[in-house]
């Protein structure tokens, strides 16, 4: 160790949270992102462009945050795209019959059976959530598409409902409101109940977690309903977002949430992680992308770029490990 | 014949432990060479830095009379070191013959085309000099255990080894099996190999060695020609130990009968063990690995599922399927291993402590801080754990603490029975001595403790009654001050090869 490193740990120790990835890099590289692109696009800043940003990645970011209690546990969910376009078409339906609290009643539902599915398969045999979530990725997609018959459903009666997916709280946007009540309850969740102890003692030590009497098989089903659930948010936000149900709504957000949650500094293999990382994460992701559009960078290029980001934040947090 | 392995003066230490301390070995050509020691002797470390897999702290190792410099796995192996490993080393799903070659298979020319009929032919042959009834095509994966461990023996005749280690090859072999080695192990010593043996059955010693080396403590006690001791000698040569440690002084007052087991079975390991603890009372359950210990102590807490057996608790039965449901009935395991099965290591002293107690500190879910604070702190004094403070991460902590914290875990939790399984595994003396004042301060206060222990001072010193497991079986119970070292390891060793 270098005087120099010697005395940047002296003040990291003085600031009032623990310094890491998540509360200390990560936030300052989101910081430097948006400098960069508050000069290079003069747009960037506009309270119009962060509002739409913002409602833009809300249900990645209720994605990402249930993505992370599952990851936490030594899991992974990559049903959580599918299952968020059957709630989808779900609610259309119910929408399109003029029928608010079917189509919540369905779009939830059906959250909560495939999340219940995976975590009974998880917890009570030996599968690998990996499998699980795999083969339910594809039968929530084909249901999707069965209930469907792969077509749109267009043309949904005008409600009060979009409100959800397209309204205000004076400057903040509906879907932003869900994404943030949804941060908070996991994050309650996580640090001040007894599942979230027992999601952590999990990932950390299976072995040990049920050594210590915890109700684990539980513990897990919870954990897979809980990541339904939110798919199923996501799937209702996003049906009044773009007032139409598509079956092949939400392709590719499995992958996403993982990334911001392995972006946010959660280790993928379970056992250690905050919320606070996701948070950022998404933000990261968030910001990267309408940066990168404004200068009028291609999706594609923006697709290598958040490639590059995932192997780097976890390359971050290996060398973290290491020291 | 001269030896032409020699190991002089090495040492070898780990955290907390020397586990050789200037040991000299040495092995001919054609001869079998004992290696007999208690668990924990230094056995195991021995031939893992003489087949180059650690490295030693001092000493040196030649063979045929020039040192050799940097000792890996792979300059073991062309040096013609090999060695058959308890738990074998073959790939199930190739065939005999591919493994046979792994790793150095024939080709044609100098090419990179397998000569697949030169493998089969040589490893028929050599499968026939063994009298190994076994076809070079066929997978593995299909084979008995007891010809896996001759494809062993193959592989290291085909690798023109000159000295191969066995490590308790007959521990699962039934008597026939175990001639057939005997045989194999022969033909071996007839082509040239020496072989190092690593047994606790006396007999089978007695047939085969040509010399014994007896080690204990990580020492060489005494290397014998065949024939110059007997099996009571042997014995005592291997246990015989200082009590170096002092044990706290403990008067017995052995209440009311807390837990009972009876006939208590599970499927391959442990065979109807019965016995029973009192309050205040230290049961001590001695054996060498592999006895059914670890495993009669996972079934009393439904770790794993017991095929037959009854468990009461304060007298009335009880239904355990889980360590959930033994905790329900307050007993508390103490697992062998803390880092694999006990500790959370990302989480925090406090969060290890209250791991099984976090109903009792939340109200409707949530977690009462100040009630888990409090109830951790107050075991980190009871134990005296040397912490900082309760949020400190565990992994930061000394073993000794370490294994404080996962005893914390389980009194913190209510437990009435604490089962203890090799609690001072790998932490040093001072905390090994905090340990033993722990577990006579806990039956003081009226805990039913059962401590499973390798080191049979552990067990003399602390154990109030002690029960001697062979085989799945308890061979042998003892009543306070009836056992010595000797009369414990006698009622361990096994005495004949299973039928």
């Amino acid at each position: 160790m270098t005087a120099s490193t010697g005395r940047a740990d002296g003040i990291l120790r003085r600031l009032p949270f623990r310094p890491s990835w998540e509360t200390l890099g990560l936030p300052v590289v989101v910081l430097g992102m948006t400098a960069m692109f508050a000069v290079l696009a003069p747009n960037f800043l506009a309270v119009s462009n962060a509002a739409n940003v913002a409602r833009q990645f809300a249900v990645l970011g209720i994605i990402g945050a249930v993505q992370t209690v599952v990851i936490i546990s030594g899991g992974i969910d990559l049903s959580v795209g599918s299952v968020l376009a059957v709630s989808n078409v779900l609610m259309a339906m119910g929408l399109a019959q003029g029928d608010i609290p079917l189509g919540l009643a369905l779009a939830l539902g059906a959250g909560l059976a495939f999340g219940l599915t995976n975590g009974v398969l998880i917890g009570m045999t030996r599968l690998p959530p990996f499998i699980v979530t795999l083969g339910m990725l594809s039968i929530a997609r084909g249901f999707a598409l069965t209930i469907t018959d792969g077509v749109p459903i267009f043309g949904l009666p005008s409600s009060g409902f979009s409100w959800i997916g397209q309204g205000y709280l004076g400057p903040i946007p509906a879907p932003v409101l869900f994404a943030i009540g949804a941060f908070i309850v996991i994050q309650i969740l996580l640090t001040r109940t007894r599942f979230g102890t027992a999601t952590y003692a999990i990932g950390g030590n299976e072995q040990a977690a049920v050594l210590a009497g915890i109700a684990v098989s539980r513990v897990k089903v919870a954990i897979y309903v809980l990541s339904g659930l939110g798919a199923a948010l996501g799937g209702i936000i996003l049906t009044a977002r773009v007032n139409s149900g598509q079956p092949l709504l939400g392709e590719g957000l499995e992958l996403q949430s993982v990334a911001t949650v392995v972006i946010g500094g959660t280790y993928l293999f379970g056992g250690r992680g905050r919320l606070v990382g996701t948070l950022f994460g998404v933000m990261f992701v968030g910001i990267l992308q309408n940066g990168l559009n404004l200068l009028g960078i291609s999706t594609f290029v923006q697709q290598i770029v958040i490639g590059v980001s995932i192997i780097a934040a976890v390359l971050l947090t290996v060398w973290r490990d290491r020291s | 014949m001269e030896p032409f392995l020699v190991a002089e003066g090495i040492s070898k230490r780990f955290p907390g432990v020397v586990a050789l301390d200037r040991v000299d070995f040495d092995l001919r050509p054609s001869e079998v060479h004992v290696l007999l020691g208690e668990n924990g002797a230094g056995k195991s470390t021995l031939v893992k830095i003489l087949a180059g897999a650690y490295r030693p702290d001092e000493g040196e190792i030649r063979l045929d009379g020039v040192p050799v410099r940097a000792h890996t796995p792979s300059a073991a192996r062309l040096a013609g070191i090999s060695t058959v490993y308890q738990e074998l080393a073959l790939a199930p799903d190739m065939s005999v013959a591919q493994n046979i070659f792994l790793g150095r298979e024939a080709t044609h020319g100098r090419g990179a085309i397998l000569d697949i009929e030169e493998m089969r032919a040589r490893t028929r042959e050599l499968l026939h000099l063994l009298d190994l009834d076994v076809e070079p095509d066929e997978p593995v994966r299909r084979l008995s255990l007891a010809k896996r461990q001759g494809i062993e023996i193959v592989r290291a005749l085909a690798w023109k080894s000159r000295a191969l280690i066995m490590d308790e090859p007959t521990s699962s072999l039934s008597s026939h099996e175990t001639e057939e080695l005997f045989a194999r192990v022969a033909r071996l010593t007839a082509e040239g190999v020496g072989v190092i043996y690593i047994s606790h059955r006396l007999e089978e010693i007695e047939r085969i060695a040509d010399r014994v080396t007896v080690m204990r403590d990580g020492r060489v006690v005494a290397t014998v020609p065949r024939g110059a001791v007997d099996q009571a000698e042997l014995i005592r040569l291997m246990v015989g130990r200082q009590l170096s440690e002092t044990f706290p002084l403990r008067v017995p007052r052995p209440g009311d009968e807390m837990l009972r087991v009876e006939d208590l079975s599970v499927p391959e390991t442990v065979h109807g063990v019965s016995f029973s603890v009192r309050a205040g009372e230290v049961l001590g359950i001695a054996g060498l690995i592999g006895a059914g210990r670890t495993e009669t102590l996972r079934a009393v807490v439904g770790l794993d599922p017991k095929s037959a057996g009854r468990i009461f608790v304060a007298g009335r039965p009880v239904d355990i399927r889980s360590p959930r449901d033994a905790l329900g009935a307050r007993i508390g395991l103490v697992p062998e291993d803390r880092h694999a099965q006990g500790l959370v290591l990302g989480m925090s002293v406090q969060q290890n402590i209250t791991l099984a107690s976090l109903k009792m500190c939340s109200r409707r879910g949530f977690l009462a801080f100040r009630a888990l604070r409090d109830l951790a702190e107050r075991y980190i004094a009871r134990l005296r754990i040397k912490v900082a403070g309760p949020s400190v991460s565990v992994g930061t902590l000394s073993g000794g603490n370490q294994q404080k914290v996962v005893i914390a875990r389980a009194l913190a939790a209510g437990s009435d029975v604490v089962l203890l399984d090799e609690p001072t595994r790998g932490i040093d003396v001072g905390a090994k001595a905090e340990i033993y004042e722990l577990v006579a301060e806990l039956a003081r206060e009226g805990k039913a403790i059962v401590l499973v222990s390798s080191e049979l001072t552990e067990i003399l010193g602390l154990a109030d009654r002690i029960a001697v497991m062979r085989e799945g079986r308890i061979s042998r119970t003892f009543e306070r001050g009836e056992a010595t070292q000797e009369s414990i390891m006698a009622a361990a060793l096994p005495i004949e090869a299973a039928a």
